[in-house]
């Protein structure tokens, strides 16, 4: 049989679809929000073409890098607390019986059939301040209070006051984690369960404790596993505006909302061009370096 | 040789997974400093009575010592044993130099006493200019040779290896098969290797345990395996053997009367008891193809070739008795052309003297 990588027509009719797919629908659009960050936004919120930086100064005035800070801020933040809830659950999966794991797989992604805004709105009726969270608090109150007034000390606790949970930027890291959560999870199992177990098994052998072998040989060869969930879970939590939308408060605006706005209410797709570029110039030059280390890895392996 | 205490003792161990018994009631004692080889065929458990040796599985029966202390509830970290992995499962993200200071570095030895011995045992296995490189710089034979130094720079009491040659190419692993041996004679450590291999088992080990179906059925020298077998099990697992059905017509003075189908009755050496049905073994270079009837007091039995197979140094002989035995034989082909004088059809006579005759009662 002839080897399909050499078969030049094969390839094209197989890669042909997702190609133009990729070029209508991703790369088309791209360059034109590129062109349009460069234009200007008419009376009536027309896009003018137009070479000018105006967007751009607007970009980095310091309310908005402020809000594009406090976004990349609250990204890691998501992206550190999804690790260090994920990993455990991702380990334990894979780890776990075989015939438990697809059923375990199913709980983690079975949040994904219901509709986000619904999830969303389902964390509202939790962290309100007459939501369930508090009326469970509520309970231990009162059962607590019933406790001491019964060894004497009536109103010992004096009266419940409900937590202020939701409208702030704990109640957005919490519903970021909520959502994203699975797109750290999956990743990170799927390079779990490759990971030839003898690694372990020699570390253990060599005299390693468990966390040691944790540290030092899970943990490095995971870390592709690692980095792309991560990488997700940062790029999605740092974009999305509905969870922030709904759960922040005046001072939870991410850099996803004020697209949105620009977009939007305001009709100034120029300025909210280039607020999307703002992100995605560094991640265009994070790519750029990632290749040259690669390259200068693999050249300096060469050589050895 | 002084009887010594034995550096593992396994008694009476059994491992189930589940309604698989994967070990079977395994009682055996490991010399120190001895060469001690697993053998068995696929799935008999070798692995898994090596796995409860190092810790990784533990035992459902029965008690496993190590230089005279009990390992139950030992974590593998604990014991003074290390293993070659049949992946070796060399640290791909570490150099080789870190992948042998590993275990080193973990129970806190010093950095120059590390760099000392990690070169110590870098050069034991010939790979002294090859520390800064990565895993995946190396062949898969030099990839083993870390595995053999990370694993020996600990000073264990036993080396633990499974199927540590057979990733290897033919050449090589013939070439390795020696090092290991010249390599566990420098040391002095007691190795214990896996392998499904006989002529490997055969040709390393100063005893072997012949494993089947998770139960041990001999422990013996190479020697005593090949020419002294306990049974049809062990018999045919080692070499090639042919394997005759007997019946047991006395048995007086330590001599055994044998009938066989097609022969006259026979007398054998045998001690202990023999009764009823009974398997009669020969091992193929010990029986001779004639076209004349041989000698008496040989054992002979008159067919027809079925098949001629060339092996260069020598060939294999299908022979077809007239009782319906199918009887193999090896002629050494001293000179270039000396299988041509035996063809397929051909009738002839195959002998061997009773003393060569095996007695295998189970
Ligand atoms: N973790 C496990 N769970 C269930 N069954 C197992 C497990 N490990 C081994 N077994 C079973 O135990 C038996 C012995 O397995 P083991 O790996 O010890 O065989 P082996 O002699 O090493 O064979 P091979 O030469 O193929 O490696 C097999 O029937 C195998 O299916
Ligand atoms: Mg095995």
């Amino acid at each position: 049989m002839e080897d399909w990588r050499k078969n030049k027509g094969a390839f094209a009719i197989f890669l042909g679809p997702a190609s133009f797919w990729l070029l209508l629908f991703f790369v088309i659009p791209l360059i034109l929000v590129w062109v349009y960050s460069f234009g200007e936004r008419g009376p009536q919120g027309q896009t003018y073409l137009a070479l000018s930086f105006e967007n751009y100064l607007r970009a980095i005035e310091p309310i908005h890098l402020g809000i594009m800070l406090k976004s990349i801020w609250i990204g890691a933040i998501s992206t550190a607390v999804c690790l260090v809830v994920g990993f455990p659950v991702a380990m334990g999966i894979a780890f776990a019986p075989s015939r438990w794991k697809n059923p375990l797989l199913l709980i983690v992604v079975l949040p994904f059939f219901t509709n986000l805004l619904i999830r969303t709105y389902a964390w509202i009726a939790v962290l309100r301040t007459r939501g369930f969270l508090n009326f469970g608090l509520e309970w231990v109150h009162e059962k607590a209070n019933w406790l001491f007034a019964l060894a004497g000390f009536p109103a010992a606790l004096g009266e419940f006051v409900p937590l202020e949970l939701l409208y702030n930027q704990y109640a957005v890291v919490i519903g970021l984690v909520y959502v994203h959560l699975p797109f750290l999870i999956l990743p990170l199992y799927a390079t779990l369960e490759k990971l030839d177990r003898s690694y372990l098994e020699a570390s253990l052998d060599l005299g390693a404790g468990q966390w040691r072998t944790f540290f030092s040989v899970l943990v490095p060869l995971v870390m592709p596993g690692i980095v792309s969930g991560a990488l997700l879970v940062f790029i999605l939590s740092m974009g999305n505006f509905l969870v922030p939308d709904l759960l922040g408060g005046t001072d939870s605006l991410m850099i996803g909302n004020l697209i949105a706005r620009e977009y939007g209410a305001a009709r100034d797709w120029p300025f909210g061009s280039a607020l999307s570029f703002m992100i995605m110039y560094p991640v265009f030059i994070f790519f750029v370096i990632n290749a040259m280390v690669a390259r200068y890895r693999t050249r300096r392996r060469a050589e050895v | 040789m002084t009887e010594q205490a034995p550096i593992i003792r396994v008694r009476n161990v059994t491992k189930r997974f589940g309604s698989v018994t994967a070990v079977d009631d395994v009682s055996i004692d490991i010399r120190q400093g001895e060469f001690f080889a697993l053998l068995g065929p696929s799935g008999c458990g070798k692995t898994t009575l090596l796995r409860m040796l190092a810790g990784f599985e533990t035992t459902s029966e029965g008690e496993i010592e190590i230089d005279g202390q009990p390992m139950l509830g030992v974590p593998p970290n604990r014991r003074p044993v290390n293993m070659v992995f049949q992946s070796y499962a060399v640290f791909p993200h570490m150099t080789v130099f870190d992948n042998v200071a590993y275990g080193l570095k973990v129970t806190g030895v010093g950095k120059s006493e590390i760099a000392e011995r990690v070169k110590e045992a870098l050069t034991l296995v010939h790979l002294e200019d090859f520390g800064r490189r990565k895993p995946d710089q190396l062949s898969g034979g030099q990839r083993q040779r870390v595995a053999l130094a990370r694993a020996l720079v600990k000073k264990p009491k036993v080396l633990l290896l499974d199927e540590p040659l057979s990733a290897l190419d033919a050449k090589l692993r013939e070439a390795m098969r020696l090092e290991l041996v010249h390599l566990q004679h420098s040391v002095g450590i007691t190795f214990v290797i896996v392998t499904h291999d006989q002529d490997e088992a055969l040709s390393m080990a100063d005893r072997a345990a012949v494993m089947d179906h998770g139960v041990v059925r001999q422990v013996a020298a190479p020697a005593t395996l090949y020419e002294h077998p306990n049974s049809r099990f062990v018999a045919d697992f080692i070499g090639k053997m042919n394997l005759l059905e007997a019946k047991v017509a006395g048995l007086s003075g330590g001599r055994l009367a044998i009938d066989i189908e097609g022969l006259e009755r026979f007398e054998v050496p045998h001690d202990g008891p023999a009764s009823g049905e009974i398997g009669i073994a020969v091992r193929p270079e010990k029986t001779r193809l004639s076209k004349e009837q041989p000698a008496a007091g040989r054992l002979g039995l008159k067919g027809k070739v079925s098949d001629v197979a060339y092996y260069g140094n020598e060939s294999h002989i299908l022979l077809d008795t007239d009782t319906g035995v199918r009887f193999t034989t090896t002629i050494q082909n001293e000179t270039r052309r000396s299988d041509s004088s035996i063809l397929i059809g051909d009738d002839l006579w195959i002998s061997w003297s009773p003393e060569d005759t095996l007695v295998l009662s189970e």
